[in-house]
């Protein structure tokens, strides 16, 4: 047996003797997903021994380096561990902004000593992180960013107002980028900095969607403070900083895209099959082999630069390409699936709709927003203009 | 699979585009058309690249190949298609070679395959006939056995590079109905055959195409009575996918050049490749192209590594699809940002566009393609 299938052997029993009960079979209801922190208050209690038991493997981070909690493991066998994981239907470990960005972002910029406070908590799952990026006035135009940080002896005083901020509501700490310098080129003048939210200084108002849910907040900093040794990168560096987790976080936006129902088999159900085996509707059949070809073209894209990366390959500014790519598939899918479903597919709540189709409404409406946050898809367009085929201006 | 070029990929593609760019692309191409050669290539460059061994890229060894496969064929279709090199490339060596070898007897690989990979000859498929929506299953035309030979009768017609062929792989119907998958049969009928009459077609890139008209023909049949079908789809689309790659090159470059002009081009006192609607639109066909750059690597290796047939064609269908499909954008949106100045025949871009035409519509357009890969995967 190869090294891997031992792997596999060795975790697939580990999963079948550990998991808990109550999650198998639960991989796509999003509560059944430990998201950790101090206060986690979960739907299935077992949540949270699901993700101590993970944690001790090192899975919760499969692939980041054991001092730090995570699993130490090659691609390959992070992609094994996964793949069970899928086969027995199970969640992960543990989800959220700690693993998928500010863990990163740590990993490549932060000092060894930032990397003893903070990795071990996010790979333990023991504080729940949010994004403090956008602002009122600073959307696409991020740089232009008001939130203060005045220096007090050895902290940071912050004042301002952040928006968007996802899960602010459940989270303990912030990574947010405030500004430290007001004249010179505005991109000089931010800083990147690591912020408790456990401080009378930090209110969090959540923000109501079209889709009925509040997945985002807006949160008000009124001299909330943070010690300067949580400051990332340089004083007044936070750009670079900022513009690598961004990096992290097109990728992860990108890789929502994947999927999940099968369009064949919706088309089946709703729109019916001729003798010859093809979808009655012949127009939405061709959408919907459109869709699964342009997904698969994604998938091939992601697959070699993932080969690329592997043979040496710096991660540059074609990440744009994956969130642009990435969440104008995620979108069309959506709405081709409400096309399908057709007037099954406008359903709110209550009566005459499945829990499918009442899900799926919300979940094209959510979707909208997948071209905006992260960075627009124009920005996305602007960055490659820019940055990759180096147009002027 | 791995979607990288190995290291000996990496040089083949060096020397392959190092070897377009020595024989004066597109130029070349020009000048083929403005003497109104009916060939439509250039013998002499033909032979280089038989030299090179380039026309033994997928043949084995012991036939004198190089043992190669689809992954490194693309290559050589790619550089091709960046300089508009005309040569017989896909029709004698990816698409008649691949049938005889596959098909071929011992005697039929040494008449032909051999010649083919020393450069010798060169045959050329005729699997087509006017209005059949793309779908090699539509042949009306027959073939007949007659004092234990077999006659063919019927017109081919769009038969890639048939002119001037040492021979042509002719599929006739040999049972069923006009348009059943099974009874097709392939046949290998040699230039100057009784009965066999070879025209140019004159086409809108200047290339060699050519009409068949076969009338009691004598053909030597190549394979099985009434199971040419699956063999002749498995070279459509080993032949689809080096076309793939010659519509890649050909965006690749289009696209250079057309990122190069907006970086010079100035209006209203500005490079035009400051203003953000030319940004944006250039900035997705890069996302374009690069899906492009995929779907070649993956459906080449598809080829190359799995014997599924679903999963071939739904690979194959979405790489022409693909490219199909971008290389219109490209070529059109190259002319358009080009201006007035790509619309002239003194400009190349006006050449890629109208080669971008034939590739897209040479063995089935997008929404055919679209149709074949639904059908591969069961809906």
């Amino acid at each position: 047996m190869s090294d891997l299938e031992t792997f596999r052997s060795e975790t697939r029993s580990w999963l079948e003797a550990n998991a808990p009960d109550a999650l198998r079979g639960k991989r796509n209801d999003p509560e059944a997903v430990p998201w950790g922190g101090r206060n986690p208050n979960y739907k299935y209690p077992e949540c949270a021994d699901w993700l101590d038991l993970m944690a001790a493997k090192g899975f919760t981070a499969p692939t980041w380096p054991t001092e730090y909690g995570g699993g130490g493991l090659s691609r390959e066998e992070a992609s094994v561990l996964d793949q069970e994981l899928m086969d027995l239907e199970l969640p992960p470990g543990l989800t959220g902004f700690g693993l998928s960005m500010i863990g990163p972002t740590l990993l490549q910029y932060g000092t060894d000593q930032q990397k003893q406070e903070h990795l071990p908590n996010i790979t333990g799952g023991k504080i729940r992180w949010c994004q403090g990026y956008s602002e009122p006035n600073a959307g696409s135009d991020l740089a232009s960013l008001a939130s203060a940080a005045v220096r007090d002896g050895d902290e940071f005083v912050i004042n301002g107002q952040k928006i968007w901020t996802s899960g602010a509501d459940h989270a303990d700490c912030i990574f947010m980028l405030t500004r430290t310098e007001t004249s010179g080129k505005k991109q000089a003048g931010i800083t990147f900095i690591l912020v408790d939210m456990d401080q009378d200084g930090v209110e969090v108002r959540p923000i109501l969607l079209v889709s009925g849910a509040s997945p985002f907040c807006e949160t008000f900093f009124r001299n909330a403070r943070a010690k300067v040794s949580n400051v990332i990168g340089e004083i007044n560096g936070g750009w670079t900083v900022a513009k690598a987790l961004l990096t992290f976080e097109r990728n992860m936006i990108g890789g929502m895209a994947a999927a999940r129902t099968s369009l064949p088999d919706l088309g089946a159900e709703y729109l019916g099959r001729n003798d010859d085996g093809s979808l009655a509707d012949p127009i939405l059949r061709d959408e919907i082999a459109q869709m699964e070809m342009d997904a698969l073209s994604f998938g091939l894209t992601v697959q070699r630069n993932a080969d690329a990366v592997k043979s040496g390959k710096q991660p540059g500014p074609e990440s744009s390409m994956f969130k642009y790519y990435g969440t104008e598939l995620n979108m069309r899918r959506e709405q081709l699936m409400l096309s399908i479903r057709e007037q099954q597919g406008l359903g709110w709540e209550g009566d005459g709709y499945s829990t499918d189709e009442l899900v799926q409404t919300r979940a094209w409406l959510r979707s909208r927003g997948n071209s905006i946050e992260g960075g627009t898809s124009e920005v996305q367009l602007n960055i490659i203009s820019k940055r990759v085929l180096g147009l002027p201006g | 699979m791995k979607l990288i070029l190995d290291p000996a990929q990496a040089m083949l593609a060096k020397t392959a585009s190092d070897f377009a760019n020595k024989h004066d692309p597109v130029d070349r191409q020009r000048q083929l058309r403005n003497d109104k050669s009916e060939l439509g290539y250039s013998p002499a460059v033909w032979s280089e690249m038989a030299d090179l061994g380039w026309t033994g890229i997928p043949f084995a060894e012991d036939l004198g190949g190089l043992g190669m496969g689809m992954a490194e064929a693309v290559l050589i279709s790619e550089s091709m298609g960046e300089a508009l090199a005309p040569e017989p490339f896909i029709s004698a060596v990816i698409f008649a070679g691949s049938l005889i070898e596959a098909l071929g007897t011992t005697e039929q690989k040494q008449a032909w395959l051999q010649p083919t990979i020393e450069g010798q000859k060169r045959l050329a498929v005729a699997h087509q006939e006017q209005a059949t929506r793309f779908d090699p299953a539509h042949c009306t035309t027959t073939a007949e056995q007659v004092d234990g030979g077999w006659r063919l009768t019927g017109t081919k017609a769009h038969v890639i590079d048939g002119y001037d062929a040492n021979g042509w792989v002719v599929a006739a119907r040999t049972s069923g109905g006009d348009r059943d998958e099974d009874g097709i049969s392939l046949f290998i009928v040699a230039a100057g055959a009784n009965g066999a009459t070879c025209t140019h077609q004159a086409r809108v890139d200047s290339r060699n195409a050519s009409t068949l008209v076969l009338a009691g023909a004598p053909g030597e049949l190549l394979g099985g009575v009434d199971g040419g079908g699956p063999a002749l789809s498995e070279a459509i689309d080993r032949a689809t996918v080096a076309l793939c790659g010659e519509m890649l090159g050909m965006v690749r470059e289009a696209f250079e050049r057309t990122i190069e002009y907006l970086k010079t081009r100035e209006q209203f006192g500005a490079k035009i490749g400051t203003f953000q609607a030319l940004q944006h639109r250039a900035a997705e066909m890069f996302v374009e192209i690069e899906l492009c750059k995929s779907v070649v690597m993956g459906a080449a290796r598809t080829l190359d590594e799995d014997g599924d047939v679903s999963n071939r064609i739904a690979q194959v269908a979405n790489a022409k699809a693909r490219c199909s499909d971008t290389v219109i954008l490209v070529t059109n949106e190259a002319l358009q940002m080009h201006g007035g100045v790509g619309m002239t025949d003194e400009y190349d871009i006006g050449l890629f566009m109208k080669r971008a035409r034939v590739c897209e519509l040479t063995f089935g357009d997008a929404s055919y393609q679209r149709n074949r890969f639904a059908k591969a995967q069961g809906f």
